[in-house]
C-alpha cells in the first residue's frame, strides 16, 4: 500500500494532538507520547522496508492526479531520512526519561515534540514545494516552543535569534516558491523539473536558485549564513539539543539535495562551483570555530557546522557516487552528532558542568562513559573502522575521482582538526583529574546510557557491516543523480 | 501597471528589510512581517494579474476560459498569511517574554545566549 508514505507523518500528528488532549495528565500524556515515539519509529521502518522493495512510492492527496494534487513520495533518501528520523526520536525519548524535567513536560513538551517530528517527516516526504515551505514552518513554529522551553534568559535570548534569521529564511524560500511558480506554472516537485527541461535557462531561474540557495543556506547552516546556530543550540536543554543537532539542519540539507538535484540540477544551474566553495568554507570555518570553545555544547554545535561541510561536497560534486557519499554522511552524521549531544548531557551530570574548564575526571569516575564517548567521537574525525571512516572515505574518495584535489585535501585537514576537538573534550573533561572542590560522587542515570550505548552500538555496527548500508547509499545516489523513476512515479507515466 | 505593481513591493520589501536590520525587538518583528506581506504580494503577482474574471467552469462547458483569473496564488498567500501569522503571534509573546525577564528590548543589551558558556569569561551562568 502506498499509503507506507504517510505514515511517517500521520504518527506524529496524531500523537500531538493526544498528547494536547492530555495536556493535565502528566502520565497518560508521557505513556501517549513513548507510544507515538514508537510508532513513529515503526513507520519509518515500515517505508524503508517498501522503498527499498519497490523503489519510489508516491501517494496524491485525495486522489487528485499529480500535478494538480499534493503528492507525498519516498525514494530511498527520504525513506532513509524518515526512518532515521524515527531512530532519533526513540534515543532522545530514552534519554529524556531521565532529563525532561516535570516543568518542561507542563509546557508542553511532547505536543511540541511530536509536532517538530511531523514537520521533519513531512519535509522529507513531499512532493510539493509549497508544501515543502509549509512543513518548514510547522518545524520551525514547534523547534521555537522547544527551544524556548525551559523560559531562562538565555534560552529567550537564543530562541529569538534563531527565530528572526530563521523566519527569514524561510521568507526567502517562500518568494523562490512564488517565483518559481510564475516561470514553471506548477508547484509539483516532479512537474517543475519536467517543465523546467523544456525552458531556455532565464534571469528569474537565477535568482531562484540565488534565494534557494540563501533560504536553504541559513537553514542547513553553511557558511556565511551558519551564525544563528552556534547561538542558539547550546542554550537548549539537552534532550531539545540532541534532536535538532541530528535532525533540523539536515532537513535544510535535505531540501538542497532534493531542489538541487530534481527541480534545478547542479550540473544546468551553473552552481556547482559556488557550493564547492561554501562547502570549503563551511567545513573550514565550522572546526576554527570550535577551536577556541571550552562549553562542550558549543563545541559540538561548532562542529556541526564543519559537518555539513561533508555533505555539501558530495552536492557540489553531483556525481552518483559523490551523492552517495553525501547521503551516507547525513545518515552517519545524524547518529554521531545526536550522540555527542546526549553525552555532553551526561559529562554535565558526571562532572556538574559543561564547562570543560571546570570539570575533569570522568575516565576515573565513569568508565564506561568514556568508552561511550570515544565511539562517536572517533567516528566524528573518520577513525577506521567506524561509520565515520567510511563517510569521509566516500566523499574524499569522490571528489578525488572528480578531480577535484583541493577539495579532498581539506576534507582530510578538517577531518584531523575534528579529531583536535575531540581530544580536547576527552583530554579536559574525562582524562585531566577532577578539580579538589567537587571530588563528591555523582551518578548518570541509567536511562542516559541506555540511549547513548544504542546510537553507539549502531555507529560500531555501520563501522563494522558497511556493505549493505553503502550500497543503499549507492543505490539513493543513482535515484538523485537520474531522478527520472521519481518523476516517473509522481506523473504516472512514462518518460519517452 | 506591472511597472507600478513591481515598484510597490519593492518598496515594501525595502522598508521590511530596513526595519529587520534595526536593534529593537519590536522593531525587527514588524520588519519580518512587512516583508512577509511584500512576499506575498510577490506571489499574487506572479499569478499574473490581468483577469478579474472567476475561474469558474460554465455549466455546459467542461474547461476554464482562457483569460479566467488564477486562484492558485490566492489559496498559497492565504496559507502563508495563516502561517505568518502564527509567527507574529509567538514573535510578539517571545518580545513580551524578553522584555518581562530583561527590562529591555535592545538587542546590544540581549545577549545571554553569548555569555552561557562564553569561551572569554570564567563565569558559567547556569551550573
Amino acid at each position: 500500500m502506498a499509503n507506507a508514505v504517510l505514515w511517517p507523518v500521520l504518527a506524529p500528528i496524531a500523537t500531538a494532538g493526544l498528547a494536547a488532549l492530555f495536556w493535565n495528565f502528566r502520565k497518560t500524556q508521557k505513556a501517549v507520547s513513548c507510544a507515538g515515539t514508537l510508532l513513529t519509529f515503526a513507520a519509518g521502518l515500515y517505508l524503508l522496508a517498501r522503498v527499498d522493495a519497490e523503489g519510489v512510492v508516491a501517494v496524491q492527496f485525495g486522489a487528485w492526479a499529480a500535478p494538480f494534487g499534493i503528492t507525498f513520495v519516498a525514494d530511498r533518501l527520504a525513506a532513509a531520512m524518515a526512518a532515521i528520523t524515527g531512530l532519533m526520536a526513540l534515543a532522545t525519548m530514552i534519554f529524556g526519561a531521565a532529563d525532561i524535567r516535570r516543568r518542561e513536560e507542563r509546557a508542553g513538551f511532547h505536543p511540541l515534540f511530536h509536532g517538530m517530528l511531523a514537520g521533519v517527516n513531512g519535509a522529507f516526504l513531499t512532493g510539493d514545494i509549497f508544501n515543502l515551505y509549509v512543513w518548514f514552518e510547522i518545524m520551525l513554529i514547534t523547534a521555537m516552543g522547544l527551544l524556548a522551553i525551559g523560559r531562562t534568559r538565555a534560552q529567550l535570548d537564543g530562541v529569538f535569534k534563531y527565530a528572526v534569521l530563521n523566519l527569514f529564511s524561510t521568507l526567502l524560500f517562500l518568494l523562490a516558491v512564488g517565483m518559481l511558480y510564475g516561470v514553471a506554472g506548477s508547484l509539483n516537485m516532479a512537474d517543475i523539473a519536467l517543465r523546467l527541461r523544456e525552458q531556455e535557462p532565464s534571469l528569474t531561474l537565477v535568482i531562484v536558485g540565488v534565494l534557494l540557495f540563501c533560504g536553504f543556506g541559513i537553514k542547513a547552516g553553511y557558511f556565511p549564513l551558519f551564525f544563528w546556530l552556534p547561538a542558539s543550540y547550546h542554550t537548549a536543554s539537552v534532550t531539545v539539543a540532541a534532536i535538532f543537532a541530528g535532525l533540523l539542519t539536515k532537513v535544510g540539507v535535505y531540501a538542497c539535495f532534493r531542489v538541487f538535484t530534481l527541480v534545478l540540477p547542479m550540473e544546468t544551474s551553473g552552481l556547482a562551483p559556488v557550493m564547492a566553495f561554501i562547502a570549503a568554507g563551511t567545513m573550514l570555518f565550522g572546526v576554527f570555530g570550535a577551536a577556541v570553545q571550552w562549553d562542550v555544547r558549543r563545541i559540538l554545535a561548532f562542529h556541526i557546522v564543519s559537518q555539513i561541510g561533508y555533505m555539501l561536497l558530495g552536492l557540489a560534486l553531483a556525481t552518483p557516487a559523490a551523492l552517495a557519499g553525501g547521503i551516507f554522511y547525513i545518515v552517519h552524521h545524524i547518529i554521531v552528532k545526536a550522540n555527542l549531544f546526549l553525552i555532553a548531557g551526561a559529562i554535565h551530570r558526571g562532572s556538574g558542568s559543561f564547562d570543560l574548564r571546570k570539570g575533569g575526571g570522568l575516565l576515573k569516575s565513569h568508565p564506561a562513559l568514556a568508552v561511550l564517548f570515544l565511539i562517536p567521537a572517533l567516528s566524528l574525525g573518520g577513525i577506521p573502522p567506524l561509520s565515520g571512516f567510511w563517510a569521509k572515505f566516500m566523499v574524499i574518495d569522490a571528489s578525488l575521482d572528480a578531480g577535484a584535489w583541493w577539495l579532498a585535501g581539506l576534507a582530510l585537514f578538517v577531518g584531523l582538526l575534528t579529531l583536535y576537538s575531540m581530544s580536547k573534550i576527552w583530554a579536559e573533561g574525562f582524562w585531566k583529574p577532577a578539580p579538589q572542590w567537587h571530588r563528591r560522587r555523582r551518578t548518570i542515570p541509567p536511562a542516559f546510557y541506555a540511549a547513548i550505548a544504542l546510537l553507539a552500538g549502531l555507529t560500531v555496527a555501520i563501522g563494522l557491516f558497511a556493505q549493505p548500508f553503502v550500497a543503499y547509499a549507492q543505490a539513493a545516489g543513482q535515484q538523485l543523480a537520474d531522478p527520472t523513476p521519481y518523476i516517473e512515479t509522481v506523473l504516472g507515466m512514462r518518460l519517452g | 501597471m506591472n511597472l507600478t505593481f513591481a515598484l510597490a513591493i519593492s518598496a515594501l520589501a525595502g522598508c521590511g528589510v530596513y526595519m529587520l536590520l534595526s536593534r529593537h525587538v519590536i522593531r525587527i518583528i514588524i520588519g519580518v512581517a512587512i516583508l512577509s506581506a511584500a512576499i506575498n504580494l510577490a506571489i499574487l503577482y506572479s499569478g499574473r494579474i490581468a483577469s478579474a474574471l472567476p475561474p469558474v467552469i460554465p455549466a455546459d462547458i467542461s474547461e476554464l476560459g482562457l483569460d479566467t483569473a488564477n486562484p492558485l496564488p490566492q489559496a498559497l498567500i492565504l496559507t502563508a498569511i495563516v502561517i505568518g501569522f502564527a509567527l507574529t503571534a509567538f514573535a510578539s509573546a517571545l518580545a513580551l517574554q524578553l522584555f518581562r525577564s530583561n527590562g529591555t528590548l535592545d538587542t546590544d543589551d540581549l545577549a545571554d545566549a553569548e555569555r552561557l558558556g562564553n569561551p572569554f569569561t570564567d563565569k558559567d551562568d547556569r551550573a
